[in-house]
């Protein structure tokens, strides 16, 4: 257990004066933010302002035009997206359609599927914490869409990485089915403690688990702050916008039922 | 599953464990750059690339290297003769693609009218059976049907009142082309009909437009921008077409570029006039597919079957029964020739030609060589898919470079050196260092695989491209690459298509007259080329059994092509 530790505790986020465009002609984007550690932070903002954008550039499928990406206070401006400590599940094609969900999960621990007996057990064990047990030899396409993400989640527990990045991963699910992934994260999180950026349109997700709300607009980090400062009504006026007039009386309605 | 299990009660304490047995977070730099996996790719495609523009550059330096050699006789070449040549090229062409084309704008039309009845499914399978066919198995079904001695020379004889003379010549290389083009043609038309929205079909009812303002108004724009692009294709087809005119045309009279070529380096060995034949041949392709990708045509054809949506109109009697004699008429024309090659492959002596040496020998040669061909297109056609999507992937809005570009329409050029352009190249310039003939198989495999390689693309490429879609981030953030990639991702999701290609690839090669007709010799037969021989020594019962063999197996491997397409369709 000695270095579990590690594996338990997230490591800080830091986009350092980072700029970055998709090509000439196109809008720059520009972050400098920190998340911190061991802390979910919702991402939100308009559509286009930029929130995957960040993901991307902390998973490393963008490379920053300059500034520089840290994460655990270390340079990973340069790593490839397999070499950084992270995570992430996207809002679809989390899985191989050909390989059975053993097979996907197992990914998680290995690139070329060599597992040892050690592994497949952590593998089944991670399938049983999700309550996909029994479902090991199925195929994605025999799945509903919430047990793929619930799958894309398992991968994550074997993967065991500090920073965990969510890009949308439950926009196509029902009211119901989210809130139960919701929770399933917020279990996660409670246990493993890694750092959690994730990116959501509905505010009620971030409501539900996040600590902190960075919002973005016009590729630019607009307001960060805590949770239950934004959702109580002192968020910035252009975050009131977003989440629609009237707004803050739904909220604080809601998180008076939450903590009921 | 269910929220049951989702408490956030104490954890199975293994799990916390997994962490400190497998440290596997792994350092967070590594200080190699991102890009390694898609050098891999990008490397591949320009072996590949390298690897074509030596096969097609080395037969331009044949023909340069001859021309310089003997550039009196070259420019001698430019006689009256060479004129007919290039005229009936054209000619012939140009009335083949009218006779194909044309009809076929109705029968589509007829066929689209009627969207569901008894046999059209079986019909529009046929009509891309002539697709898969060596040109050389329809030539003898042709002859088999309409020839001097063919199954309706009676029948025509007693019409005209004096000895049917058969169809060698201009009318036996039209003949053949619609059987080949008209089929096609429709295909081609039915798939722009079917482009319709279902919804003007409804609002035409409503209206209740009759057929003929429905054709005006509906259909007709449709068929007129489909038209060009259709007519540019038969006509290209029409051009480059060498073993059917070699087959049905008759002697000098009835000579195009391609055979013109092949005669020369063949029987007058005049290298000159080879080379002079060549370079025209060139030009005119060169000129013919300039102006079709001017159209925004794809050169390649399609083998997709089109199918039938539901149409919200009513035909009347009159219609019907003029429909379907059109419909009749063209199946009756395009089964007559496949019939006629399966009754008289029949009546050959099939067994003494299964025991025949020769001919083992020959099927022998011709799988080999079809077979390696096959694999050689496949493996071109994935390396530049690769370096192309990898290409793309690396340049996100920018514009494309000319290494992308040359993966992706540059591989469509090909088309513009027919086989036997590229044969006659290397043909002329390995004279000088040795026996020709020794090199066939060589030539038979490289060009037949670069031939083949368009096709092969086709099937490739969309399921790479959706495949890496899907899979590109999820391979990277996981660190699956190299081998693994290969083995777990890459292999699974392209195993169809890759079949798909290769039998197709295979078909092509199998049927394929043009190199071996250059290089062939009695040491290396296929059996296209067997059964050029035995037609040539009218040893005609044998060239239909030869033909009926050829013919099956071709089909069988297209079939085999379609059939993975369509399940690799359903999977995804």
């Amino acid at each position: 257990m000695s270095d579990g530790a590690t594996g338990r505790k997230g490591a800080p986020v830091r986009l350092d004066k980072v700029s970055f465009s998709y090509g000439e002609g196109e809008a720059p984007l520009a972050f400098d933010v920190a998340f911190a550690a061991a802390e979910i932070t919702a991402i939100m903002g308009p559509s286009g302002s930029g929130k995957s954008t960040l993901l991307n550039l902390v998973a490393g499928f963008e490379t920053p035009r300059s500034g520089h990406v840290l994460i655990g206070g270390a340079d990973v401006s340069a790593a490839r997206p397999a070499a950084r400590p992270v995570s992430m599940v996207f809002q679809e094609n989390n899985l191989f359609a050909h390989l059975s969900v053993e097979q996907n999960v197992g990914l998680g621990r290995s690139p070329s599927l060599r597992l040892t007996e050690a592994d497949r057990a952590d593998i089944a064990g991670a399938l049983a914490r999700t309550g996909l047990a029994g479902k090991e030899k199925r195929l994605p396409r025999e799945l509903s869409g919430g047990e793929r993400q619930r799958v894309a989640l398992t991968r994550v527990l074997v993967r065991d990485r500090p920073v965990l990045l969510l890009d949308e991963p439950f926009a196509s699910l029902g009211p119901a089915l989210r809130d139960d992934m919701l929770d399933l994260v917020a279990a996660v999180h409670a246990e493993r403690g890694m750092t959690v950026l994730f990116v959501t349109h509905q505010p009620e997700d971030a409501r539900r688990i996040a600590q902190n709300v960075v919002f973005l607009d016009d590729g630019i980090v607009a307001a960060t702050g805590k949770a239950k400062d934004f959702f109580a009504g002192a968020g910035p006026q252009a975050f009131r916008r977003y989440i629609g007039a009237g707004a803050g009386d739904a909220v604080s309605r809601d998180i008076a039922r939450k903590r009921t | 599953m269910g929220a049951a299990t989702l408490s956030t009660a104490s954890p199975p304490p293994r799990l916390a464990d997994t962490a400190s047995r497998h440290p596997r977070s792994d350092p967070p730099h590594k200080g190699e750059g991102g890009r390694r996996a898609s050098d891999h790719r990008i490397a591949a495609g320009i072996i590949a690339l390298a690897a074509i523009t030596l096969l097609i550059g080395g037969a331009f330096a044949g023909l340069l290297v001859e021309g310089a050699h003997d550039f009196s006789g070259a420019l001698a070449a430019f006689d009256p003769y060479l004129l007919r040549v290039v005229r009936f090229t054209l000619w012939q062409a140009a009335l083949s693609t009218l006779l194909s084309v044309i009809p076929a704008l109705f029968v589509a039309r007829a066929l689209s009218r009627h969207p569901r009845f008894l046999g059209r499914a079986f019909i529009l399978q046929l009509f891309a059976v002539p697709l898969a066919l060596p040109a050389i198995v329809a030539a003898l079904g042709i002859l088999a049907l309409y020839g001097r001695a063919g199954y309706f020379a009676g029948l025509f004889s007693a019409a005209g009142g004096q000895g049917w003379p058969g169809i060698y010549g201009l009318s036996g290389i039209l003949v053949a082309h619609v059987f080949f083009n008209l089929p096609l043609s429709v295909r081609l038309f039915l798939e722009a009909l079917q482009t319709i929205p279902a919804d003007q079909w409804r609002l035409a009812s409503q209206l209740g437009m009759g057929a003929r303002p429905a054709f005006r108004l509906i259909e007709w724009p449709t068929l007129r921008a489909a038209f060009p692009g259709v007519a540019g294709l038969v006509f290209m087809l029409c051009i480059t077409s060498f073993t059917i005119v070699l087959t049905l045309g008759g002697g000098p009279a009835a000579t195009t570029l391609e055979v013109g070529i092949y005669q020369a380096l063949r029987f007058d060995f005049d290298p000159a006039r080879a080379v002079t034949l060549t370079l025209l041949q060139i030009a005119l392709t060169f000129v013919v597919v300039l102006a079709l990708t001017r159209l925004g045509v794809n050169v390649v054809g399609d083998t997709n079957l089109p199918v039938a949506p539901r149409r919200y109109l009513s035909v009347n009697r009159t219609e019907t029964s003029l429909n379907a004699a059109l419909i009749a008429l063209a199946l009756l024309f395009v089964a007559g020739p496949m019939a006629a090659t399966v009754i008289a492959g029949l009546g050959a002596d099939l067994g003494r030609l299964a025991g025949e040496a020769t001919v083992r020998q020959a099927t022998l040669t011709s799988a080999v060589l079809a077979f390696l061909s096959a694999l050689l297109s496949v493996m071109l056609s994935l390396a530049l898919t690769m370096a192309r999507r990898a290409l793309a992937l690396n340049r996100r809005a920018g514009p494309s470079t000319l290494l992308e570009h040359a993966t992706d329409t540059g591989a469509g050029f090909v088309l513009v050196v027919p086989p036997i352009v590229v044969g006659a190249g290397w043909f002329l310039l390995l004279r000088h260092f040795g026996d020709v003939f020794a090199i066939a198989p060589v030539m038979v495999v490289t060009v037949n695989a670069v031939m083949a390689m368009p096709f092969a693309l086709r099937a490739v490429r969309p399921a790479y491209d959706a495949a890496s879609e899907r899979h590109e981030r999820l391979c990277a953030q996981l660190g699956i690459s190299g081998w693994a990639r290969l083995r777990l991702v890459d292999w699974p999701s392209l195993r169809r298509p890759l079949a798909t290609a290769f039998a197709f690839a295979m078909a092509l090669s199998l049927g394929d007259l043009g190199v071996i007709a250059l290089f062939g010799s009695d040491s290396v037969q296929t059996l296209p080329y067997l059964l050029l021989a035995r037609m040539g020594s009218y040893r005609t019962a044998d060239a239909a059994g030869l033909a009926l063999l050829l013919g099956l197996v071709c089909l069988a491997l297209v079939l085999a092509a379609d059939r993975l397409g369509k399940e690799m369709a359903r999977d995804v």
